[in-house]
């Protein structure tokens, strides 16, 4: 039986108003999906966005749903989940969003380790504004604010969130989309910050401009810039410098925030002794 | 029974906020509003609620924005920089109509200015702290209960408006450390107000759909009342239009649930928007507000034993301004009036449209330094 994503969709806010062969609406699917194997009640559930194309993915999914300013999404996120542990959140930002504006709180989303579930979606470009560079758009890649070809150097954004603490980071791309589906399935059911990234096509906005002209020429060049982390780890390091690894890439046990306040209640409730060095393996 | 407390204003307006049931609070240290996250961090956790200091301004506000989204009453404390930082986010709470009460403990500027040091000078920053077109509710505290009581009403006033409200401290009130009378904590329980809540079938549930000049009527998160919240422009049930009718009703009802509110039923609530000293048989009045008030309390006693009757009028509620009290205030004391704030005259400016005349005697100061009863006397004298 075909699956049934109306159950899940504000099916009177149909159709989306993303671009014809956009990624989005593929993320959309496979997260609604994913959404369907965890089982979640979705009154229990909260869709948190950002401004940009990936905006707008919010207002699509039927539960309890924001529309955040730009690049504040894990910082509203943060304050949902704080005071409401006990529902799934589900973060939805660009690359502008997590990577440039909201730098600041994708970092310290990782390092608290707070139980969000942050799907990053890498378009490689603002694709909204039409065309501007991103910290992820490729050097040399031209867009309207690179006149004269990109310049600046990328993030790799996975590594980011390794280096910032996140306790699960995973990179897939929505070519395929039951790989996708799968490793939302995993991030969905960890405790903790689960950094998502997902490569996704903008062949409007950065395809057209690139020798990309449609949609299946930009996903050709995300799938060639893309190769599960086991190959990639037996590439030499000049190969690995042009591939992104996808599947997951960190799995760790991390106190989650959340629980973590729960000490500082019983400590302020005299439940327990004050919270010292000892209560934490890592001192420092 | 009225209780009496020893504490400095910071600390007093965070243990009003936990008094007027907030359970949450997030924000960023900042001079010299601190000492409201330090009491915050400390007793929250006591009953249950949730703090937390956040990675920047920005962060500060959006998740005690996003706590309140979802139904729990939150604040955040800062000082103008800080609100500098967090003004976009505060257009989100004025469009989407989220209740949260932001103190805003003033010191010195622009940019970095005088960190330590007292200053009135984001009258008008409250007024219009971001973008766009909205109506702000401003309170100002001018005296140590002032810090506890006004924090009280800004939740209540938040929650019956839907609206992010502003309470200001300015550095001396925050760090003054005294007595303070404090009203019976269950008056203050009895008083306090809960965000309206649609009770009727859930797909009926609209939460901005609303009549001119009311607020949303926003339920609770995770209840089973889905909605949607945006920044965009929003239709009844807060999904995104650029409809230019509803875009034109949107504004005009931001603005008038307060603005018209306030002058259709002179305020917004039935606490008093102003204080005023020894004003009945005056023939000067001396208006200023916050921490400059209780200078001239005691330039007004002093005036009076050199026999100049003077009074003063203080403002509490800044925005809406009491319109009407102060026009009728301008139709008395005509040029026998006096203003004096830590600025450069942003509230004489609001004075002056009201009571639309410009030629009150001012005294204003803006380097960080507060403004003497002696130097108010001395001003007064020279105009009488």
């Amino acid at each position: 039986m075909a699956f049934n994503y109306d159950k899940y969709l504000r099916v009177n806010k149909m159709p989306t108003l993303w671009c014809w062969g956009c990624g989005d609406g593929v993320i959309l699917k496979a997260t609604i999906r994913a959404i369907e194997k965890m089982g979640w009640d979705m009154d229990n559930v909260c869709v948190i966005s950002g401004i940009g194309c990936s905006g707008r993915f919010s207002s699509y999914i039927n539960c309890n749903t924001i529309h955040t300013t730009h690049g504040r999404t894990i910082a509203y996120a943060t304050g949902v989940k704080l005071a409401n542990p006990g529902v799934n959140v589900i973060v939805v930002a660009g690359d502008g969003d997590s990577l440039a504006i909201g730098g600041n709180h994708t970092i310290h989303g990782c390092r608290r380790n707070i139980d969000l579930n942050f799907i990053l979606i890498n378009n490689f470009i603002y694709g909204l504004t039409n065309s501007q560079i991103s910290p992820t758009t490729p050097q040399g890649m031209w867009c309207v604010s690179a006149q004269n070809g990109n310049i600046d150097p990328t993030f790799n954004a996975c590594n980011l969130a390794i280096g910032a603490g996140a306790s699960f980071v995973a990179r897939e791309s929505m070519i395929d989309p039951k790989k996708l589906e799968k490793v939302l399935v995993k991030g969905f059911s960890h405790k903790g910050f689960s950094f998502i990234e997902v490569n996704s096509n903008c062949h409007i906005n950065l395809g057209r401009k690139n020798k990309m002209n449609s949609a299946m020429e930009n996903l050709a060049w995300i799938d060639s810039i893309t190769t599960p982390v086991k190959k990639w780890e037996a590439l030499s390091p000049e190969e690995q410098l042009n591939k992104l690894p996808t599947g997951v890439l960190r799995e760790v046990e991390q106190a989650e925030y959340c629980d973590l306040y729960d000490m500082v209640i019983a400590a302020a409730q005299g439940k327990r002794g004050k919270i010292t060095q000892d209560d934490f393996a890592k001192k420092i | 029974m009225a209780r009496e407390v020893i504490g400095n204003g910071n600390e007093l307006a965070a243990e009003a906020a936990i008094d007027a049931g907030a359970m949450f609070f997030s924000g960023y240290p900042i001079t010299p509003s601190s000492e409201v996250m330090h009491v915050a961090s400390d007793l929250l956790p006591e009953i249950g609620g949730k703090f937390i200091q956040m990675e920047d301004e920005i962060a500060g506000i959006a998740a005690a924005l996003g706590a309140s989204m979802t139904g729990v009453k939150s604040f955040t404390a800062t000082s103008g920089p800080g609100i500098s930082l967090k003004a976009e986010q505060i257009g989100l709470g004025f469009i989407a109509e989220v209740p949260l009460v932001i103190i805003n403990v003033m010191r010195g500027g622009p940019s970095t200015g005088l960190p330590t040091r007292v200053s009135q000078a984001d009258i008008g920053q409250a007024q219009y702290p971001t973008h766009g077109d909205y109506a702000s509710i401003t309170l100002c505290a001018g005296s140590l209960s002032e810090c506890y009581t006004e924090t009280v009403r800004g939740f209540n006033l938040a929650e019956k408006y839907m609206t992010p409200v502003f309470v200001l401290l300015d550095e001396t009130i925050g760090h003054m450390h005294g007595k303070a009378i404090l009203p019976d904590l269950e008056e203050v329980k009895a008083s306090i107000v809960n965000r309206a809540t649609f009770e009727g079938p859930i797909d009926e549930y609209k939460p901005y759909k609303v009549p001119m000049n009311k607020p949303a009527v926003i339920n609770k998160m995770f209840q089973g009342y889905r909605h949607h919240v945006t920044g965009l422009h929003h239709g009844d049930e807060g999904f995104p239009t650029e409809d230019a009718v509803q875009c034109e009703f949107n504004i005009e009802r931001l603005v008038g649930k307060i603005n018209t509110v306030a002058k259709e039923n002179d305020g917004l609530d039935d606490l008093p928007d102003y204080e005023e000293y020894m004003l009945e048989d005056a023939e000067v009045c001396l208006i200023a507000y916050g921490s400059i008030g209780l200078g001239a309390y005691e330039a007004v006693q002093k005036l009076r034993a050199e026999g100049i009757k003077a009074g003063m009028f203080r403002p509490i509620m800044l925005w809406p301004s009491p319109a009407k009290r102060i026009a009728e205030i301008g139709a008395k004391f005509k040029d026998k009036i006096f203003i004096t704030e830590l600025n450069m005259g942003q509230y004489t400016k609001e004075i002056e449209r009201i009571i639309k005349r410009d030629d009150f005697t001012t005294l204003f100061k803006a380097n960080g330094r507060p403004i003497a009863p002696a130097e108010m006397v001395a001003k007064v004298k020279e105009m009488m």
